[in-house]
C-alpha cells in the first residue's frame, strides 16, 4: 500500500503501544496505519456518517460527532496522543480545540496545510487570486476550512499560549524541507505538549 | 457502503421452534421470589467448540423470541428476521444466536397472564413489579444453563438497548461488547409520560377490572388506544407525511367519527391486531419496568464502565424524538469519561424510532464489522 508520506511522518511520532485520539479521522486511513505499525489503542472521532461507515468497516473505533464539542467530554490525559491531522483549519473554535487537545493529551500532534507556502504567496501577489495548491486544493466557495494560517502563525500561537514544541516537520511533496519552511513546505507537523 | 439488502424470505434461518427453560426460583431485585418461572428462547446458528461465538438478542416492549426464521405454524417471520441469518448482520454462519422473551411478558415466559403455582389461577396484579435488572437475571440464568461464560455481544433496540445497558453495567465479565441501539440511560419525563397515559388507558378500560379479566371480556379497547399511542411515538411526523399524508380513506361513512383519514384506520388496525396478541397487563408491568429502569441507579455509568475491556457500538436514528439522539449520546459520553473503546453512530433516517426495525442497510454495515472485530479480538485474546 502507498502510505501518504505526511501519514510516514506522524508515524515517526507516535510510540509503540500508546493510546491514540484522532480528532477528524475521516475514513480512518491515518489511524489504520498506526494501528497496523505502532500498536496502538486508536480511537477516532469523526463528523461525517459515510466515513464512519468507512472506518467501522476497517475495525476501528469511531466516535460520530463534532470535534469542537466531542472534545471536552474526556478525562484529562485520557491518550498519549490527541491528534489533528489536517483538521484544524476546519474547527469552529481552534483555540478552544487545542487547550482541551492538550488537557486530553499528554501530547498533541498537529499537521496542516501551510498558508505561506511560496505558490501560495505568488497566486495571492502576481494573479490577486486566493490560493489554490496541492495541499490547498479548494476554490473559495467549496473549501472546508474554516481558518488559514502559516507555519509562523502556529509556532507564535505556541509561544503566546506557552505550549511546548517538542518536535517539527516540515514537508513538501514527498520531500522532507529543511530551509525557511515558512516559505517552502505545503505542511508543517508538530509534536507539541503542556511541557512542564 | 450500502450492504445489499437482503430479501427476508431468502436464505433465512427457515423454520424455527421455540423452547422453554425452566427456573426453578427467580429472587427480584425486591427480594420478591417467583417459583418456576419459565423463560421461552429461540436459537439460530450452532455454539462453536470454544463457546466464543454466542450473541444474546434483546427484544423490545412487546418484542418476543421469536426473532428469526419462521415460527412452528411457517406463518410468521421473525422480528428482526432480516438482521438475522447467512450472511447476515447476525450471520448464522459464524454466530450462535440467542433470543429469549422477558420474564413479565405474556409471549410464553412467566407473567400477569401466567397461571400462579401458589393458588392456580392468573397472577393478574398479584404478579411482583419486575425491572429490567429482573428480565436480564432471568435470561443470564438461561445463558448459564447453555453453557456460555462470555456472550460476543448482548444486542437490542429501545428497551432491548437497556438490557443490554444492564449486562454491560451488572455483569460486564460476561459480554465482551455491548451494543445498545436506540435507548436512553433512563427514561425522561417526556417517555415516561407517554407510557402512563397507555397504562391509562388500559386500566379506564372497564374490562379491565382491576387486571382481572382472564377467562372474560378482554380491556381490548384499552390496551388498542395504549397501542395508538405507542406508534404515533414510534414513527417521525415526516415518515407519517410520506405514509399517509392527508389520503382519506375509500368507502361509506356511516358515522361522523368513522376513520377518514388513512392515519386513523392505520391506528385503529394497529391497535385492533395487537390486542389479539399481546396482554394489557404485561403492558402494564413492561413500560414500568422501562420507566424505572436507569443505568446510574447505583453510580454514575462512567464509574461503572471504568477500566473494562468490554466494547461498546452505540447507534442513534436521527429522526427518533421518542428516544432521542442525545440519550444515546448520554451513553457514548459514560464510555468516553471511562476511556473503554467506543463506536457511535447516529444515522440519517427520517423512520423515527421504528428505524431500529427498518434500517437494516446501515445496521448490517455497523454491526457486522464490529462484530467481526470483536470475534477476531476475542479469538486471539
Amino acid at each position: 500500500m502507498n502510505v501518504r508520506f505526511d501519514h510516514k511522518a506522524i508515524l515517526k511520532l507516535v510510540k509503540p503501544q500508546s493510546a491514540v485520539l484522532e480528532l477528524g479521522c475521516g475514513t480512518g486511513d491515518l489511524l489504520s496505519l498506526l494501528i497496523k505499525e505502532r500498536s496502538v489503542r486508536g480511537q477516532g472521532l469523526e463528523i461525517d456518517e459515510q466515513a464512519i461507515y468507512a472506518c467501522v468497516a476497517k475495525g476501528l473505533n469511531v466516535i460520530h460527532g463534532d470535534i469542537d464539542s466531542g472534545l471536552a467530554e474526556y478525562e484529562d490525559k485520557s491518550f498519549d496522543y490527541v491528534i489533528l491531522n489536517q483538521s484544524l483549519q476546519q474547527i469552529k473554535h481552534p483555540d478552544s480545540v487545542l487547550t482541551d487537545a492538550l488537557r486530553v493529551g499528554r501530547k498533541v500532534i498537529i499537521s496542516f496545510s501551510n498558508f505561506a507556502y511560496y505558490k501560495s504567496r505568488l497566486q495571492i501577489f502576481f494573479r490577486g487570486r486566493t490560493p489554490v495548491t496541492g495541499a490547498l486544493p479548494y476554490q473559495w466557495y467549496e473549501t472546508p476550512n474554516l481558518h488559514f494560517l502559516s507555519i509562523t502563525d502556529f509556532i507564535n500561537y505556541c509561544g503566546l499560549k506557552k505550549i511546548r514544541i517538542e518536535r517539527r516537520m516540515y514537508i513538501s511533496e514527498d520531500k522532507r524541507i529543511k530551509l525557511l519552511p515558512n516559505l517552502f513546505a505545503q505542511t508543517g507537523i508538530f509534536l507539541a505538549d503542556r511541557g512542564l | 457502503m450500502k450492504t445489499k439488502r437482503i430479501d427476508k424470505r431468502e436464505d433465512g434461518v427457515g423454520v424455527v421452534e421455540t423452547q422453554y427453560f425452566i427456573i426453578d426460583s427467580l429472587t427480584l431485585e425486591n427480594r420478591e421470589k417467583i417459583e418456576h418461572v419459565t423463560l421461552a428462547y429461540e436459537t439460530y446458528g450452532d455454539l462453536n467448540e470454544n463457546k466464543t461465538n454466542a450473541v444474546l438478542i434483546l427484544h423490545a416492549l412487546s418484542g418476543d423470541a421469536h426473532a428469526a426464521g419462521l415460527d412452528i405454524e411457517q406463518k410468521n417471520p421473525g422480528w428482526w428476521d432480516s438482521m438475522i441469518g447467512p450472511g447476515r448482520a447476525f450471520d448464522t454462519n459464524k454466530y450462535f444466536v440467542i433470543c429469549s422473551n422477558v420474564i413479565g411478558g405474556c409471549k410464553g415466559s412467566t407473567g400477569p397472564s401466567s397461571i400462579n403455582p401458589a393458588t392456580g389461577r392468573h397472577y393478574a396484579l398479584d404478579f411482583p413489579i419486575v425491572t429490567i435488572n429482573d428480565m436480564d437475571d432471568a435470561q443470564k440464568r438461561l445463558i448459564d444453563h447453555l453453557g456460555i461464560d462470555k456472550l460476543l455481544t448482548a444486542v437490542g433496540g429501545s428497551m432491548g438497548g437497556m438490557l443490554a445497558l444492564s449486562w454491560l453495567v451488572r455483569y460486564p465479565d460476561r459480554i465482551r461488547s455491548a451494543i445498545p441501539i436506540a435507548t436512553a440511560i433512563k427514561h425522561g419525563p417526556q417517555q415516561i409520560a407517554f407510557d402512563e397515559v397507555g397504562r391509562q388507558a388500559i386500566m379506564a378500560d372497564p374490562h379491565w377490572n382491576s387486571g382481572n379479566y382472564y377467562g372474560g371480556p378482554l380491556p381490548a379497547k384499552g390496551l388498542a388506544v395504549a397501542r395508538m399511542i405507542g406508534h404515533i411515538t414510534y414513527m417521525s411526523d415526516m415518515s407519517m407525511e410520506v405514509k399517509f399524508g392527508r389520503q382519506r380513506k375509500n368507502g361509506t361513512q356511516p358515522f361522523k367519527f368513522t376513520a377518514d383519514y388513512e392515519v386513523e384506520g392505520y391506528l385503529r388496525y394497529r391497535g385492533d391486531s395487537f390486542v389479539k396478541r399481546f396482554d394489557a397487563n404485561s403492558y402494564l408491568y413492561i413500560t414500568k419496568a422501562m420507566d424505572n429502569f436507569d443505568a446510574t441507579q447505583w453510580r454514575p455509568l462512567q464509574d461503572s464502565l471504568q477500566g473494562l475491556k468490554t466494547k461498546v457500538l452505540v447507534i442513534a436514528f436521527k429522526s427518533d424524538w421518542l428516544y432521542p439522539a442525545y440519550q444515546s449520546k448520554e451513553i457514548v459520553k459514560a464510555c468516553k469519561r471511562s476511556g473503554i473503546e467506543t463506536t457511535y453512530c447516529e444515522v440519517d433516517s427520517t423512520y423515527g424510532h421504528d428505524a431500529f426495525l427498518l434500517e437494516i442497510d446501515e445496521e448490517t454495515h455497523l454491526i457486522s464489522h464490529f462484530l467481526k472485530t470483536v470475534f477476531h479480538e476475542y479469538e486471539t485474546a
